[in-house]
């Protein structure tokens, strides 16, 4: 029997029982629950990278102009600003996961990681962290299964869809398996790695899933950006010995409980927060079709 | 009991964004509206109803639908540039959106296909992530997800048809994972759907279309395939 991926603190008793590293963990439980080869998950792990990397070489290069005009080169104009806030790789890093998840607003090619919204923040995080510590492909394919794990369990206690948590739960599960994933590439043992999960989180709560227009496009390209910022500093603390305090299995549970008592309007229904400002509606019924046919209403059965 | 999702679920599915409601489901439901069709459709008419009539656009998912049309996968690069692929392949379509349609899942699609005298009509919902569930074909109950091989026999409604078809698919060794059932009227015209997690013999397909009391075989294999 394998390890099923229900909390953090299981997966790291199942590591020390079995003399296992995180990754292999995840590895075995691919093997045995879905009866692929492990051949055949490193191939699949190499090729999502590889899409990854090309998302934000296209990002970077091609022409990024969504439908909707909210989108227009934000990427190429980070990455070739003179003007430098922190550091040339921090600008790398946000231009990168911009880059990535405009290439998704615009109908290109990108991993879902975990989801489409969020699909930036692993590209970003983990083409940066490559280049600046000079990590093998091999490397980077273990901290994808780092993250995929990760993944699995906040999926299982809370969830990963905008719609059902909103936005935490989508570039906030990005966050913790980016986060997760550099301190495991990094060396970190399994407390400084779930550490930084914790951390990520409590970085990431409470965010609420508001797209103007029901666009996949404002915030959710910026905040692909950010969380990959915050994953970076999360790894920092982790990897200082920094206690995250609440364990991580508990920042998920606060997670899922705050999922489960945000108002609909704030899980990817376009009815409130930026969606429905000012500007946002405005957005909104210049994109939005106009021209629909609208069936009258069920008779009731009564009248 | 819900199924352990993969690693690939979680680092994938490698799709076209934006998302994978709006653009890989809506082409999967396009590329089993194909299968249905079993040729090249001349012309599409696409209804987009509820939350998809106003949003199709905005989402590219008339981009995705046409691209699903051309038979494209859900990570091909060509689906953003559908529309002028369609104009080289000679297929003609046209989109229409409905509000309100209360009795349908609130991302739900029609597909109507012509090619020549065929015509085909299929009822597609998009239940995120990229899972679909195709809700009607020409009228009929369906509810199929196009990830396993599907296999959709109208045939005239006789006692022990079911037993029959069930027995010739074991002789195949193939394992069915659901199946449904639905007539138009008693002695009518039956429609069954059946999910199997293994494929059919091009040879067991020919020799259930050659039974007289069965009217059409439609054969779906796995729609990422």
């Amino acid at each position: 029997m394998s390890f099923l991926f229900n909390d953090f603190s299981s997966w790291k008793k199942y590591c020390e029982e079995k003399q296992l590293n995180l990754h292999e963990v995840v590895l075995e439980y691919e093997v045995k629950q879905k009866g692929k080869s492990p051949q055949e998950i490193w191939d699949g792990l190499a090729a999502a990278y590889q899409v990854m990397k090309e998302a934000i070489h296209t990002g970077l290069n091609d022409d990024m102009t969504s439908r909707s005009g909210m989108v227009n080169n934000g990427a190429k104009k980070v990455y070739q600003n003179k003007l430098t806030v922190l550091s040339p790789e921090f600008q790398q890093l946000i231009a990168r996961a911009l880059a990535a998840k405009e290439v998704n607003s615009c109908m290109g090619r990108i991993v879902a990681a975990p989801t489409a919204g969020a699909s930036g923040i692993l590209p970003g995080t983990l083409y940066t962290l490559q280049e600046i510590h000079q990590l093998d492909d091999k490397k980077i394919s273990e901290g994808l299964l780092v993250g995929a794990g990760i993944a699995l369990v906040i999926e299982e206690k809370a969830s990963l869809a905008g719609a059902v948590g909103g936005c935490q739960a989508e570039t906030g599960s990005a966050a913790a398996m980016a986060s997760g994933a550099i301190v495991y590439c990094l060396g970190g043992n399994v407390d400084q790695v779930f550490n930084a999960v914790a951390i990520t989180i409590q970085c990431m709560l409470g965010l609420v899933c508001d797209p103007v227009a029901g666009l996949v496009e404002v915030p959710c390209i910026v905040r692909n950006a950010s969380a990959a910022a915050i994953a970076n500093s999360s790894a920092q603390i982790a990897l200082s010995n920094v206690s995250a305090v609440i364990p991580v299995d508990e920042c998920v549970e606060a997670m899922g409980e705050i999922g489960q008592s945000m108002e609909d309007k704030y899980k990817e229904t376009a009815l409130g927060g930026l969606a429905t400002t000012a500007t946002g509606q405005q957005i909104a019924k210049k994109v939005l079709i106009q021209d629909i046919e609208i069936l009258p209403d069920q008779p009731d059965e009564s009248s | 009991m819900v199924t352990k999702s993969s690693v690939f679920e979680m680092i994938g599915p490698v799709m076209i964004g934006p998302s994978s409601s709006h653009t890989a489901g809506v082409v999967r439901i396009a590329r089993a509206a194909i299968r249905v069709l079993g040729k090249k459709p001349e012309k599409a008419v696409i209804t987009f109803y509820n939350s998809f009539a106003r949003t199709y656009e905005g989402h590219g998912s008339d981009k995705a639908v046409i691209g699903g049309l051309l038979d494209f996968k859900t990570d091909d690069n060509r689906i953003k540039n559908s529309f002028e692929h369609a104009k080289k392949e000679k297929l003609k379509y046209a989109f229409k959106s409905v509000g309100n349609a209360s009795t349908l899942h609130p991302n739900t699609l029609k597909i109507n296909l012509t090619a020549g005298k065929d015509k085909v009509e299929i009822l597609g919902e998009s239940l995120g992530g990229g899972i679909v569930n195709i809700a009607e074909i020409n009228g009929f109950t369906a509810n199929f997800s196009v990830s396993l091989h599907t296999l959709i026999i109208t045939a005239d409604d006789v006692r022990g048809s079911i037993a029959f078809i069930a027995n010739v698919l074991a002789q195949d060794d193939c394992n069915i994972a659901t199946m449904s059932v639905s007539r138009k009227g008693r002695n009518d015209l039956a429609c069954q759907v059946i999910e199997m997690d293994s494929g059919l013999k091009p040879l067991t397909l020919k020799y259930l279309e050659s039974l007289k009391w069965v009217d059409e075989i439609i054969y779906i294999p796995d729609i990422d395939l």
